[in-house]
């Protein structure tokens, strides 16, 4: 078997996994998280296969491992679809195969496999917990088993599938079919528990959302393919002939390029999907999802594809791009990410559901990746994109230890509150020492915490970047946000795990078992020591015994060396906004005490308002995109074009024949044919019995008049037919 | 076997209607008899129809598997059919889609004898315009396959059947009108209906002084031309002929309603690619744009009205009007850029499409009527949270919807794809504002699957809904396997189709 032929088999695992369960499987929880498992786990077991192979290989960015095959018949040619394995290919599949395996793992915990069914559980609702009667002492509440855990096996096991398949695609349009899938995927599990109408809502809005992005992307791929006609990476995307003419091409809308029109067009797919601003408002609330859910969807991978797909397309938008201005298209990525980045943080710094924190420190981040890109500081945005996917995931399975805890406190207390406002924790340091731990990792290579964390490393060499490139602007606005960050991280770990326990239910809270824990301590692994494949050879002291194997790796995808930045303000800077950040979030939270409001919500004001209320740009978006269009489907196409104006016609055209008919009996035959008064009321009578009896009603009569005509057509034909039989 | 391989088509075509005769024979007091009849006699076009599909050459010559006998020589008209690769495909499509249809109707009580009549008359009728290849012979079974359908939704629809059979009825009929007309100019003029010969004739046509009937020839043509289209789009339908659509499939029984999605809207469809872009090559280059425009309204609008309903049925008959306005923007590309690759590539997506919608609107006209059956409602505001009664009806409903969406992976997403691909490069903006509709395409898929299976449960239904059975799983299953087999792997059949266009245009 050829080596190519493995990498199709990467995304193959789980799909066949997903199908045996829904076919198969789905009555048994223990078989069907086998069988996902296994499916992560050959599909892990081939990544790490291929990237070993990958990193072993030299001139791989030359020469990637490639296989293709014919799959559209278009005109006179083939659309062909296929795999390949570059370095970014490589390192993305490392990274996603590494978080897929953990967070299968984590679910098997979070979703209570081995414990009760719930005494009033039902399938489309979350389960609330069983009753436990044992032979001595009382009954007791315990954490009851997920009803639609195959199910949730299925589905994710699915979504793994999309994302490997993404990854290893060497065109856009697999890479679409992938996106959309994990969009499928997404909306079902964000929807997972559809019983709940947040939960549905939630879901609907992901999906629509980025659909959004999705028809741009759509209208992109396609202008790709006609004006290339290919789809392929390296056929349309790395050839510099190909790129020069699309960016010397005028498309004819806005002044833009060819290159720059199909770039925004495409990169719209990437505002949706890693949820940048304006489509940025599916996200947080798509923390219905079960936890392991938002892990991967919403950190992990998902999010990632759209920096994925933003990566895979810098040739096209940076194409015309020297070193020197940034394209309109560059401008674009820019603007947009580093406005996602800073808008972002500040909300995050307002919340207080321990999810919510994350889900919009992830858009931040993912502003950050964009932003990087947009400078074109392209090894750095990948570089953020593994770093970042790492303790992302760990954060966010970190949390859902931490709600997993606190059910497990509310539960046992019967406290109504909820387990996931950060203000109702508070001293889980010592009731979930391995959560804590990891989590703080987690939590301090968000921030950026210098030279140990992963997200240091990555992080500093945007700001190098931005710097470097001359584009203060962007590097300011990046770094404030990089402050906020290390901020509202610190706000959330010193909230949720130092002090005082808040409530009862915090100070009941309960390690979580190892099936939980254990993925956790891996990625927290990851996010410490994924940094140091990437430290800058011109780094004081440590840079001398670096070989930055990650920038040579992803950097030899590009044609032309990045130019490196010959000044200590980007480190300097980034070292004082994380540990800033750092301590001013715990200086500030440290005292909270039950009851207490935020702390920043008096000095803030209305400023702490609009944070907390998101910008109003929900309430914004009902009132000017959603009633409105709800407005013109059910009012203006339906009853007024459809039901007033067009059958109106059609109605009128009927009742004008009607009048027209009416008055040629009333004016010519009755007075002329029929002459008098009483042939009249004869002569109405007569046309109604006349028109009784063609339409008795009875169908055989129908039918007889239908069978005759075809019959007649048949014994026509039959009589002409038997000179030509035989032959 | 020579004989069965001479007269193929006329053995798929006229088999239901030997059926029909014979099903009249038998005693209208077994049920049981006449519906395994009928559905026995329904797979007898299929099978044949396969055959067909293997003994087809995509590569040989254009028509194939001719049949040619005098029918009406006094006018020149003759029995002449023959299939090219896009005829065979909707030739399959048919005869793939009556059998389920009447399996489907296994749960019709009244008058059993009179309905699987119809239904197998229909298919002889709709077979017959894929086949003929005689512009009368066409006609003659375009209007076959108009009459069964309005005793079907007359006789056996819902409570507004008489509006909705009606409106129907005498839309197609006017819009017949002028093809008929049109037809008989043509007849005339070139002294033949044979569409082969016409191919010859009638396009590059020139009479002495440019002169017919008294008026230019140039402005005949167009007359003509828009009594075809005409005629055509209002089957299709096109906006702005559109609105008998949604009462005739909200009114007509289930099966009804699948053959009236699954393949009636075809007809239209295939006329456009038949008779339309062949016989006025230039003329539909004319007004190509024109056509482009009521596509995207179509699709725009389409999408809009559904999304507007709150009658699950009605939704899904307004989703028609969205994806074959696909169908449409295909057409007009092709029409507008013939003999180019953008336009092969958008007339493949286009034919894809009929084959593609009518899989799923099948699929999703039946699955309302499943649930129909159980509720006796097709108010959407009156389900919501049934995916936990109905795990298996939920999970069909969704994977049919999500087709129907055009999610990769599954069939729609490849023949769109397909259309917007050709036609981006020629009808630019009209793709892009196409593109809304395509939003809400989705729009309306999620409202129907968040009104009926999320949400909290209607405590109402609790207990009263059944799950499907197994008679319609076998219903579904071709079906979604059709979906699955064309999204994953299209090559099999867009190949024939690709041949057949290429060799056309």
């Amino acid at each position: 078997m050829a080596f190519e032929t493995l990498i199709w088999l990467i995304p193959l695992a789980p799909l066949v996994a997903f199908g045996l369960i829904v076919l198969f499987t789905n009555r048994n929880k223990a078989l069907s998280h086998w069988l996902a498992l296994s499916g992560a786990g050959i599909a892990w077991l081939l990544s790490m296969w291929v990237f070993l192979r990958a990193v072993s290989t030299e001139g791989l960015a030359g020469e990637p491992f490639a296989s293709v095959i014919n799959w559209l018949p278009a005109a006179d040619t083939w659309l062909q679809i296929g795999v390949v394995v570059d370095p970014i290919t490589a390192v993305t599949l490392f990274f996603v195969a590494w978080t897929v395996l953990m967070i299968f793992i984590y679910s098997v915990g979070y979703h209570n496999f081995g414990q009760p069914a719930g005494d009033h559980d039902v399938p489309g609702l979350p389960p609330h917990g069983a009753t436990l009667k044992e032979k001595k002492g009382p009954a007791r509440r315990v954490l009851s088993v997920e009803p639609m855990y195959s199910r949730f096996f299925a589905l994710i096991s699915l979504f793994a599938f999309a994302m490997f398949l993404l990854v290893v695609s060497d065109n856009l349009l697999t890479l679409y079919i992938g996106w959309e899938i994990m969009g499928f995927c997404s909306y079902m599990l964000i929807g997972f528990w559809y019983g709940k109408v947040s939960a549905r809502n939630a879901a609907v809005k992901a999906f629509l959302t980025t659909r959004i992005g999705d028809v741009f992307m759509l209208l992109g791929i396609v202008g790709l393919y006609s004006a290339t006609g290919t789809l392929n990476y390296r056929a349309a995307l790395a050839d510099p002939a190909v790129l020069e003419r699309l960016a010397a091409a005028d498309s004819g809308v806005l002044g833009l390029s060819v290159a720059g029109l199909l770039g925004i067009l495409l990169f719209i797919g990437t505002v949706g999907k890693s949820a940048q601003f304006p489509l940025h408002v599916w996200l947080p609330d798509a923390m219905e999802g079960p936890t392991p859910v938002s892990a991967m969807i919403h950190a992990a991978t998902m999010v990632s594809a759209g920096v994925y797909l933003g990566i895979r397309i810098f040739p096209l938008v940076s194409a015309g791009w020297e070193g020197g201005e940034l394209t309109a298209a560059m401008q674009v990525m820019a603007f947009i990410g580093a406005f996602t980045a800073l808008f972002s943080a500040t909300i995050a710094l307002a919340q207080n559901d321990i999810k919510r924190v994350l889900a919009y420190s992830t858009i931040s981040q993912l502003g950050y990746m964009i932003a990087a890109l947009g400078v074109g500081a392209y090894v750095a945005a990948v570089f953020h994109l593994v770093t970042h996917a790492f303790f992302k995931a760990l954060l966010f399975l970190g949390s859902g230890s931490v709600i997993h805890g606190m059910e497990h406190g509310v539960l046992h207390t019967g406290e109504k509150i909820d387990p996931q406002d950060m203000f109702n924790m508070g001293g889980l340091r010592s009731k979930m020492p391995r959560t804590f731990w990891t989590f703080l990792i987690g939590g301090l290579a968000l921030s950026g915490f210098p030279l140990i964390t992963a997200g240091f490393w990555s992080k500093d060499e945007i700001l190098t970047g931005a710097f470097g490139g001359g584009h203060l602007l962007v590097f300011i606005t990046l770094a404030l946000s990089a402050l906020l960050t290390a901020f509202y991280t610190m706000r959330q770990i010193t909230l949720t795990f130092l002090g005082e326990a808040r409530t009862k239910s915090a100070e009941h809270a309960h390690e979580t078992g190892p099936v939980m824990t254990v993925p956790l301590i891996i990625l927290a692994v990851f996010a410490v020591g994924a940094g140091w494949a990437g430290i800058p050879q011109q780094f004081p002291l440590l840079g001398s015994i670096s070989s930055n194997w990650f920038g040579h790796f992803v950097g030899s995808m590009l044609s032309a060396e990045e130019h490196v930045a010959e000044s200590y303000i980007p480190l300097v800077t980034s070292l004082v906004v994380s540990l800033g950040g750092l301590y001013l979030g715990w200086l500030v939270y440290r005292k909270v005490r039950a009851g207490d409001p935020d702390p920043l919500a008096r000095p803030l004001g209305f400023v702490y308002q609009v944070f907390k209320y998101k910008y109003g740009i929900d309430e914004f978006y009902q009132a000017v995109f959603i009633k409105p269009s709800i407005w013109l489907a059910e009012v203006f196409t339906y009853r007024i074009v459809d039901k007033l104006i067009l059958d109106g016609i059609i109605e009128g055209i009927g009742k004008g024949a009607l009048a027209f008919g009416r008055a040629v009996r009333n004016y010519f035959d009755a007075p002329v044919v029929n002459g008098a008064g009483d042939g009249l009321s004869k002569g109405v009578r007569r046309s109604g019995e006349g028109l009784r009896a063609v339409q008795t009603g009875r169908v055989q009569q129908y039918m007889i008049l239908t069978v005759a005509l075809v019959v007649l057509a048949g014994l026509l034909f039959v009589l002409v037919f038997p000179g030509r039989g035989g032959n | 076997m020579p004989f069965i391989n001479a007269h193929l088509l006329t053995i798929i075509l006229f088999s239901p209607a030997v059926a029909a005769l014979v099903l009249l024979l038998l005693p209208r007091d077994k049920p049981g008899l006449l519906r395994w009849f009928t559905l026995a006699a329904s797979l007898v076009p299929f099978f044949f129809s396969l055959l067909l599909w293997r003994g087809f050459d995509p590569a040989g010559e254009k028509f194939q598997f001719i049949e040619l006998a005098a029918w009406y020589p006094a006018i020149n008209s003759a029995y002449h059919l023959g299939v090219d690769g896009i005829a065979l495909t909707m030739v399959i499509l048919t005869t793939l889609l009556t059998p389920l249809a009447v399996l489907t109707s296994f749960s019709i009580n009244e008058k059993i004898k009179a309905y699987m009549v119809l239904f197998l008359l229909l298919e002889t009728g709709m077979l017959g315009v894929f086949m003929s290849l005689d512009l009368l012979l066409f006609f003659v079974f375009w209007e076959v396959g108009l009459v069964p359908m309005y005793f079907l939704i007359n006789q056996w629809g819902g409570e507004k059947r008489n509006y909705a059979s009606l409106k129907f009825i005498l839309y197609t009929m006017g819009g017949s009108l002028g093809l008929l007309l049109a037809t008989q100019l043509i007849g005339v003029v070139a002294g033949t209906y044979d569409f082969q010969k016409l191919l010859s004739i009638w396009p590059g046509l020139e009479l002495p002084g440019g002169v017919l009937m008294g008026l230019p020839l140039a402005t005949v043509k167009s007359v003509a031309f828009w009594a075809f289209v005409i005629a055509f789009a209002v089957k299709v339908p096109v906006w702005p002929f559109h609105t008998w659509l949604p009462d005739a499939h909200t009114e007509a029984p289930t099966a009804g309603s699948m053959i009236l999605a699954g393949v009636l809207l075809k007809l239209g469809a295939f006329g456009f690619i038949r008779m339309v872009l062949p016989l006025f090559p230039a003329e539909a280059h004319q007004y190509a744009g024109w056509l482009a425009a009521l596509a995207t309204l179509a699709i725009v609008l389409g999408g809009l009205g559904a999304f507007g309903q709150d009658d699950f049925k009605r939704l899904v008959a307004y989703s028609s009007i969205n994806h074959m306005g696909f169908v449409v923007l295909g057409i007009a590309t092709a029409a507008w850029a013939a003999g180019t690759a953008d336009g092969v590539i958008a007339l493949n997506g286009a034919v894809l499409q009929m084959f593609n919608h009518g899989l799923y609107s099948a699929g999703m006209f039946f699955l309302v009527g499943v649930i129909y059956e159980r509720a006796h409602t097709r108010d959407l505001n009156a389900f919501g949270g049934l995916y936990a009664l109905l795990p298996v009806y939920g999970t069909i409903l969704i994977f049919t919807s999500m087709a129907s969406l055009g999610l990769p992976g599954l069939n729609g997403f490849v023949s769109e794809f397909l259309v917007v691909r050709g036609a981006w490069p020629v009808f630019t903006a009209a793709t892009a504002i196409s593109m809304v509709g395509l939003f809400f395409t989705g729009a309306y898929t999620l409202k129907a699957l968040w009104k009926v299976l999320h949400g909290p449960l209607n405590p109402k239904w609790s207990g009263h809904l059944s799950e499907i059975d197994l008679r319609e799983i076998a219903v579904i299953a071709p079906l979604m396997v059709m979906i699955l087999v064309i999204g994953v792997w299209p090559a099999w059949i867009l190949d024939v189709i690709n041949r057949a266009v290429s060799m056309w245009f």
